[in-house]
């Protein structure tokens, strides 16, 4: 390995020469070694930035190549994990070095002495192709981890495979070239990893929360966008959505956020608990914890990080969700690297390559057929936090160009106590039209149809609030007036879900469908009432109405809620 | 080891560009002599034949013929108990007239971030006896907590207030108190000192004092050198630090001022591009750590510029604190102390140290309340004005007349009174039962029988 002189430092951001190292190839600088990436090349001179705090480093220290761009490494043991933003283990360095983190600690992603039992599934004469399964670990209780062969190696026959406990640096198979493979993998963590094709979004992700799933429903390898501004509801919502959504993997990647918020998420993530199993939720989550103040290269670096563990799991044919939060710091840590760099500046002094970035970034997400067989998916949901709350910004802007669902937190909904306090006017899903067919197949041909109806209803709603505000409800016609009340119950029994509450709190696609169709049913009765000369005060006053906001607190709510519109249509007959 | 150089190539604004034969180290410390004086300065920029150096005590007085030497170290700030009393100058040296801190430690004053999964939660409340902080935006221990506020406001006063009356429940602890002042008026600062004499703070107490006619760089280090003598306290001493600076403003326009003199390409309103880092590595060093007895709450002072919260300097702090407490100009006009409007202000840490086992189980139904039909009191006052009282609905009236009680009764408070939480709900609970009980829909009727005037007394038996 050549070893190279720092020529330069000034903050983050080292020029050395000597080298030979290739673009985002991974050095070491300076005595005491910190984890550096090259960023450029001009002349003789290496640009290099480094992941800690350069303060010392001086002029003609040594910078030492590793020969490989900065890698994740993969394989049994990932899961549970809480790391920093280069894939470090927070409590190991907490061992290592203490409370505070200091410089130049090397540790590995995954721990190389646990034993790990592997089976093989394939035996000697077998002919393997990349990226096929040779064995699997039960990585976690429920988790089965597959060993695969490496997607870029060749494969070939196999002419020894093992099974026992070893670790992950042992040797499991050996191919007949002579090639020997482990459990583990290394993968440059901003390379996307391959599959065989990507597949459309075809299939929705069940979160059993009627606002999303209803309205705007996010695809299985889809991306979506929340807006993280002040007390919005972000935290309430990402825990959610970790619970309940149908995926087998959660990564969350805490990017450029608060330490006690960190603190806060560390000590109840691994609390939670997944209400499918009964186990901790952890047991299939990632967390990748780098803080506003730990050092702004690595911050750069999470993304990459968390989204390379998310795929590999996703090449076990697991479907993952990845959770960014927020995309807006990850985009500051390009803008301030940038202008250190003194790169020409685009919009608000972004890097021109902005848009670049973050496309390259969500187009990793996706549903695909993998290469060891089968589909698996990484969605994304990204968090933006736009300056001032403005959305002409250029991180959301870039971004919204992008993901194909905005779900938009609304802190007027939060103050009222609205929740999930996805605001339904401002929000929106690009998958309509892709999942209708999964939706009129597995739940109801009316399913678009009724969401059409209802946010029809919720339109005029907020048109007719605003002639409300100056002249009162009473002053509007009758059929208005049903509208205004249909949209409250709407929004009140249908759209608001308890988070709290042991049955609201997820919500099947069938009852879901069958609440909303409910509802529309007793507007078609109020408007059929008013033909036939019924009052309004009559319409909005049978008592079957308010029986309906408790269906949705039942569990065996079919036989209810057939009782309830029993009586809805026998009271509706009697009016007459 | 260090090597004098005589070798100053440019002077420009704060920087000095120095040839040199020997390596110097990134952020290393630099001594400058020049007419018997002893100037110090940071390593910004350092290469095989020239160093940026950025001068804290301004340029002034420098020419090519000033010796620079090296120290070959970062700049470390010497601690040691003997600390707790004394009032230093922004770049950490004795301003009282007493001897020089002899140190037991040296500490780097860049601080390392705490590791995260080394955290604890905080949870404790922190009792300020302030109304419309405790009551409704609540400061728990290891909160960084930054006053927004605006030119001609009594920011000052608030976080004196604070600094003052802040304490635990029920428990005595060794505490203290860390002021850093950047570029305030030398009245700012004598206000401020005389204050800290008057009440017997100064005893408990660090101050660092960079005032408006000291050099704007040493501003860069003033809020440094406090949080690591904050650290030290916190987590050596094992004491409850409450740090104060103020005003972040300056600072920011310090950093503003070096990424100019450097060339460097700006970002928003030419603040550097790297300011969300630079303020949040401040900014984090606020917290408490597992298994330590001590902890670190930070109070920023910033003056918003132009009242205008979307300006970077609010807006990026609002990104990294938790919470933000609003001085409003229009209560303040109203002649309302203190001046704090509930609501665009903002505690994130609240729900963790209020309710049963940290202040009382009904104090967040009593705050979302009150802020409710504060928050709808202020809306009816547009519409009083367009419409007339009369007008109104008679509900409409009794809520526009509770904003009004509210801002007299519960938000206005002496500079001098000391409320305890349970008064402070009280004035809350008195407030809420001038409204019919039908009203109150966020409280509990459980509370409500056992916290309302009207029950008072039936509902201890």
């Amino acid at each position: 390995m050549e070893v190279g002189k720092v020529k330069r430092v000034a903050g983050p951001v080292v020029m050395a020469t000597g080298l030979k190292s290739s673009m985002y190839d991974l050095v070491l600088v300076g005595e005491e070694g910190l984890m550096s990436e090259v960023i450029g090349i001009s002349g003789n001179k290496h640009v290099i930035q480094v992941y800690e705090d350069t303060g010392g480093v001086r002029p003609g220290e040594p910078v030492k190549e590793t020969g490989a761009p900065l890698v994740a490494q993969l394989g049994p043991g990932v899961l549970t994990s809480i790391y920093d933003g280069i894939q470090r283990p927070l409590t190991k360095l907490a061992e290592m070095s203490g409370d505070f983190i200091s410089r130049g600690l090397f540790v590995d992603g995954i721990d190389h002495k646990k034993k790990w039992e592997f089976k093989p599934i394939v035996k000697k004469g077998d002919v393997v192709k990349p990226g096929q399964t040779i064995g699997e670990v039960q990585e976690q209780l429920l988790v089965k981890h597959k060993i695969m062969v490496p997607p870029k190696s060749k494969g070939g026959t196999v002419k020894e495979v093992y099974s026992g406990n070893f670790t992950v640096d042992e040797t499991v198979l050996v191919l007949d070239d002579g090639t020997k493979l482990t459990m583990m993998q290394k993968w440059p963590v901003r390379q996307a990893r391959p599959v065989v094709q990507k597949l459309a979004p075809t299939i929705p992700l069940r979160t059993g929360q009627r606002v999303v799933d209803g309205f705007f429903s996010l695809a299985k390898g889809g991306t979506a966008a929340i807006p993280g501004g002040f007390g919005t509801g972000k935290t309430v919502m990402q825990q959610t959505l970790s619970k309940w959504a149908d995926v087998d993997i959660v990564i969350y990647v805490g990017c450029g956020e608060r330490g006690n918020e960190m603190a806060d998420l560390l000590h109840e993530f691994p609390e939670l608990v997944d209400p499918r199993t009964g186990r901790p939720l952890m047991e299939r989550s990632i967390v990748y914890a780098n803080t506003s103040n730990m050092p702004v290269a690595a911050r750069e670096a999470s993304i990459y990080t968390g989204m390379t563990t998310a795929e590999y799991y996703r090449d076990m044919g697991y479907d993952c969700m990845m959770t960014a939060d927020s995309t807006s710091r990850w985009a500051e840590a390009m803008r301030e690297l940038g202008s250190r760099l003194e790169e020409m500046p685009g919009e608000e002094g972004y890097p021109a390559y902005l848009g670049a970035r973050l496309a390259d970034f969500y187009e990793r997400a996706g549903r695909a057929e993998v290469m060891a067989g089968g589909q698996g998916s990484v969605s994304i949901v990204g968090a933006v936090s736009p300056p001032g709350g403005d959305f002409t910004e250029p991180v959301t802007q870039n971004t919204l160009r992008m993901v194909k669902v905005f779900w938009a937190l609304d802190s007027k909904l939060t103050q009222r106590r609205h929740f999930p306090s996805i605001n339904w006017l401002d929000s929106y899903s690009l998958y309509d039209q892709t999942l209708e067919p999964w939706f009129v197949e597995n739940v109801s041909p009316d399913w678009n149809k009724n969401k059409r109806r209802a946010m029809a209803i919720l339109q005029e709603n907020a048109e007719l609030e605003e002639i409300v505000m100056l002249v009162g409800s009473d002053a509007l016609p009758e059929d208005q007036q049903i509208t205004l009340e249909v949209a409250r119950m709407i929004i009140n029994f249908w759209l608001a879900q308890s988070a709290f509450h042991p049955v609201d709190t997820f919500c099947p696609y069938k009852k879901q469908f069958d609440l909303l169709a409910a509802i529309l049913k007793y507007r078609d009765y109020a408007f059929e009432g008013l033909q036939k000369g019924m009052s309004v005060d009559q319409v909005k006053s049978v008592p079957s109405k308010d029986a309906l906001a408790k269906v949705r607190l039942e569990a065996e709510y079919e036989p209810i809620l057939a009782k309830v519109m029993a009586q809805m249509d026998a009271e509706f007959k009697a009016l007459k | 080891m260090t090597k004098e150089y005589k070798t100053i190539t440019e002077i420009s604004g704060p920087l000095i560009f120095v040839e040199k034969t020997e390596p110097v180290g990134y952020n290393e410390l630099v001594e400058i002599r020049t007419h018997g004086e002893l100037k110090r300065g940071q390593v910004l920029d350092t290469s095989d034949e020239i160093v940026v150096i950025q001068v804290f005590e301004g340029t002034g007085g420098l020419s090519k013929e000033t010796s620079v030497s090296f120290t070959g170290d970062v700049i470390k700030m010497p601690l040691s108990p003997a600390i707790v009393g004394r009032v230093l100058s922004g770049s950490g040296r004795p301003r009282d007239g007493g001897p020089e801190i002899v140190p037991e430690v040296l500490r780097d004053i860049a601080g390392a971030a705490i590791n995260p999964s080394s955290r604890e939660k905080p949870r404790a409340f922190i009792q300020t006896g302030i109304s419309t902080i405790d009551g409704t935006n609540t400061l728990v221990r290891g909160q960084k907590l930054p006053i927004f506020s605006g030119a001609g406001l009594p920011h000052n006063d608030v976080a004196l207030q604070i600094a003052r009356q802040a304490k635990a429940l029920g428990e005595a602890e060794s505490f203290a108190v860390i002021f850093c002042a950047m570029g305030i008026t030398n009245e700012e600062a004598q206000h401020f000192l005389a204050d800290f004499e008057r009440t017997g703070a100064l005893e408990r107490a660090v101050v660092f004092l960079n005032l408006a006619d000291d050099p704007a760089v040493e501003r860069i280090l003033t809020p440094r050198l406090g949080l690591t003598t904050a650290e030290y306290l916190a987590f050596d001493l094992d004491m409850h630090v409450l740090i104060i600076y103020t005003d972040m403003t300056n600072y920011c326009e310090s950093l503003r001022q070096m990424g100019a003199a450097r060339e460097e390409v700006p970002g928003r309103r030419g603040y550097p591009g790297y300011m969300y880092t630079d303020l949040a590595i401040q900014y984090e060093r606020a917290g408490i750590i597992r298994g330590k007895k001590g902890s670190i709450t930070q109070f920023p002072i910033l003056t918003m510029p132009g009242d205008d919260i979307t300006h970077p300097i609010p807006d990026l702090s609002g990104y990294i604190t938790e919470g933000q407490i609003i001085v409003s100009r229009e209560l303040h006009r109203k002649g309302i102390y203190p001046p704090i409007d509930i609501r665009p202000s903002l505690s994130r840490l609240m729900n963790s140290g209020i309710g049963k086992g940290h202040t009382r189980e009904d104090h967040r139904a009593v705050s979302d309340q009150l802020y409710a039909y504060y928050a709808e009191g202020n809306d009816l006052r547009g519409l009083a004005a367009i419409v007339g009282k009369e007008a109104l609905s008679e509900r409409d009236k009794l809520v526009l007349e509770f904003a009004d009680k509210f801002e007299r009764r519960f938000v206005n408070q002496g500079r001098d009174e000391d409320r305890s939480i349970f008064e402070t709900l009280q004035i809350g609970w008195d407030l809420l039962a001038d409204l019919p009980e039908a009203m109150l829909t966020r409280v509990d009727d459980k509370f409500i029988k056992q916290y309302h005037p009207k029950y008072a007394g039936t509902a201890k038996k």
